[in-house]
């Protein structure tokens, strides 16, 4: 066992040639994590998770797994680690038991063992005896995870685990991974699907072209999330005016018949007094919190994917 | 060395689940098969190849006139086959994140890879022979021959020589193996390194018989497919076998060692 926490990356840089990939990942994943890696398709996340496996060398900084850095110690700095990154990849022409056994043998201390015990947790059995090539992504995706699990991992790093997968399949996936971090597993994983990530994770980091744009509690960030109102009334010309005048309120504007600002819980109760001793009848009034997505965007300047780096690498 | 085994035992296991593997060798086993029934069926013989007027003389020499053959390009594609692909098919199929994020060191695996490419280049060629002795000996008898000195050889011994000289012939194969994973590591793709390593065999053929490359020629790959004549000679003639085993040693550990270095710190990416 190795001291030290479950993930820090410090100044991570990759590139190839001219074109960076990663441009400098410092992020630290705490024990009992579950950590949500955010960002565009091709931001460098997988390319970020690679080095942090020992798959690719960065061409500058660190990623140390446990205290224990993947270019230093070789596989040494993956023990009590596993995962997958941009899917899992078997052996098609092998059953997926046949699949669990080859990797078990490529353990330390061999896991083979545990091969029954983890196609249950996935459930896979029944099928594990048929070729992985006739596989649905769903299946291969769990038996991504069985495999990860094959090693006892205390972290585990886990590339979009739910992409692809149908509403069924992605509702079963994240059961499994909280059931995986309620039985004490820290588990990295990277998404670009924000209520994934609201749902599973405590902390997260959100990368951008290749450098990260927040890192924390995911708490702290929604809590940044300002509120905005939306308001219907019988007069709206007049509930502008008073609006207007209406201390605490920001941004108001009327569109068609609808007005909207932004305020706080008070200023907004406030606001109703004032309206019903002026005799303005409301008809509607809505909160509009912003969500992860927005300020996701915010943060990524709503960039998709002009970034393409993960297939060049 | 338990590592390096595991790798070696599982990379065996795959190649037995390929159907490429079984192409190769299936392709090993039927040439001596259709060679022997050509020969049934026509009087004629390959009477300008060493040994090839006494191929009806006795099964033990139907793989040895075949090995000539193979050498061309037979032999070499089968390798090429599966050492071109060995590498390559897990970068590109992205199992070799897989297994590289297990607890084997790059070495082991690049080591159990290697010896399973090798493995397949010795029993293809003696599938071969085998197969050659039994189809020939069907036909023509279990019986001696006459060497290339001229003087008679009894079977049995015959049989020993024909396994020494399938060893021997082994050599320079695994010399093309070795530039196979070579490609296979560098390239990332089956079929580009596949068609490069034939090339590659083509070519050491093809500078042997070049006008003006006599000073050169005993060093060359191609020409240590013919070392093995040295055991059909009396007495036995060690100067081609002993100089097929160094220079055969040369285009083995070059290539599978710079292979092995571009292994340990090639990055692992997409395919």
């Amino acid at each position: 066992m190795s001291d030290g926490q479950p993930v820090v990356a410090r100044g991570l840089v990759k590139r190839y040639g001219d074109v960076v990939a990663v441009a400098g990942v410092d992020l630290t994943v705490e024990p009992g994590d579950v950590f949500g890696y955010l960002g565009p398709n091709g931001a460098g996340k997988t390319t970020s998770l690679r080095m942090m496996l020992g798959l690719i060398r960065p061409t500058e900084g660190s990623a140390k797994l446990f205290g224990r850095d993947p270019l230093v110690d070789g596989v040494k700095a993956l023990e009590g680690v596993a995962g997958f990154v941009e899917g899992p990849r078997f052996y098609p022409y092998l059953s997926g038991r046949k699949n669990l056994r080859l990797l078990a043998d490529y353990d330390e201390p061999n896991s083979s063992s545990r091969i029954e015990e983890v196609l249950e947790t996935v459930e896979l059995r029944d099928r594990a005896k048929d070729r992985v090539g006739g596989y649905s992504h769903g299946m291969r995706q769990r038996l991504g995870i069985a495999a990860a699990l094959l090693r006892e991992p205390r972290l585990l790093l886990l590339d979009e685990p739910a992409t692809g997968l149908d509403p069924a399949g992605m509702r079963d996936m994240r059961d499994l991974i909280r059931r995986l971090a309620g039985d004490g597993i820290t588990i990295m994983l990277s998404s670009h699907l924000l209520y994934e990530v609201e749902e599973l994770c405590n902390r997260v980091a959100i990368i951008r072209k290749g450098s990260i744009v927040y890192e924390g509690e995911l708490g702290d960030l929604l809590a940044t999330a300002t509120t905005s109102y939306r308001l219907k009334t019988r007069d709206p010309e007049r509930a502008r005016t008073i609006c207007l005048n209406q201390p605490g309120l920001g941004n108001v504007a009327l569109g068609g018949d609808e007005i909207s600002f932004s305020a706080d819980e008070d200023a907004v109760a406030l606001l109703s007094l004032a309206l019903g001793h002026a005799r303005v009848a409301i008809t509607q009034l809505v909160a509009d919190t912003q969500s992860l997505e927005e300020l996701f965007l915010g943060m990524t300047g709503g960039d998709s994917s002009d970034h393409d780096q993960e297939e060049v690498a | 060395m338990v590592g390096v085994a595991r790798v070696y035992r599982w990379e065996v296991a795959k190649l037995l689940a390929q159907k490429r593997t079984y192409l190769g060798l299936f392709t090993a086993m039927i040439v001596p098969i259709i060679f022997v029934v050509a020969l049934e069926v026509q009087s004629g013989g390959p009477n300008d190849v060493p040994l090839g007027r006494y191929i009806r003389d006795s099964g033990v020499v139907t793989p040895l006139v075949v090995l000539l053959f193979m050498s061309i390009w037979g032999f070499p594609l089968i390798t090429a086959l599966v050492a071109g692909d060995i590498v390559a098919s897990e970068t590109h199929n992205g199992t070799l994140k897989t297994i590289l994020t297990r607890s084997r060191e790059r070495g082991q695996v690049f080591a159990g890879k290697a010896l399973a490419a090798f493995t397949y280049t010795l029993a293809v060629v003696v599938a071969m022979g085998v197969v050659g002795v039994v189809a020939g000996s069907i036909a023509w008898g279990f019986h001696s021959f006459t060497s290339l000195s001229g003087t008679p050889v009894s079977a049995g011994r015959g049989l020993g020589l024909m396994f020494a000289s399938l060893g021997v012939y082994v050599l320079p194969l695994a010399g093309i193996a070795a530039f196979g994973l070579l490609l296979s590591t560098i390239t990332r793709n089956s079929a580009a390194s596949v068609v490069s390593t034939l090339m590659f065999a083509l070519f050491m053929q093809l500078i042997g018989v070049l006008p003006g490359t006599e000073s050169i020629r005993p060093y060359l790959l191609g020409t240590q497919f013919d070392a093995w004549h040295g055991f059909l000679r009396t007495p036995a003639d060690w100067t081609p076998i002993v100089r097929a085993a160094w220079v055969s040693a040369i285009y083995i550990v070059v290539p599978l060692f710079s292979a092995y270095l571009v292994f340990l710190r090639r990055d692992v990416a997409g395919e």
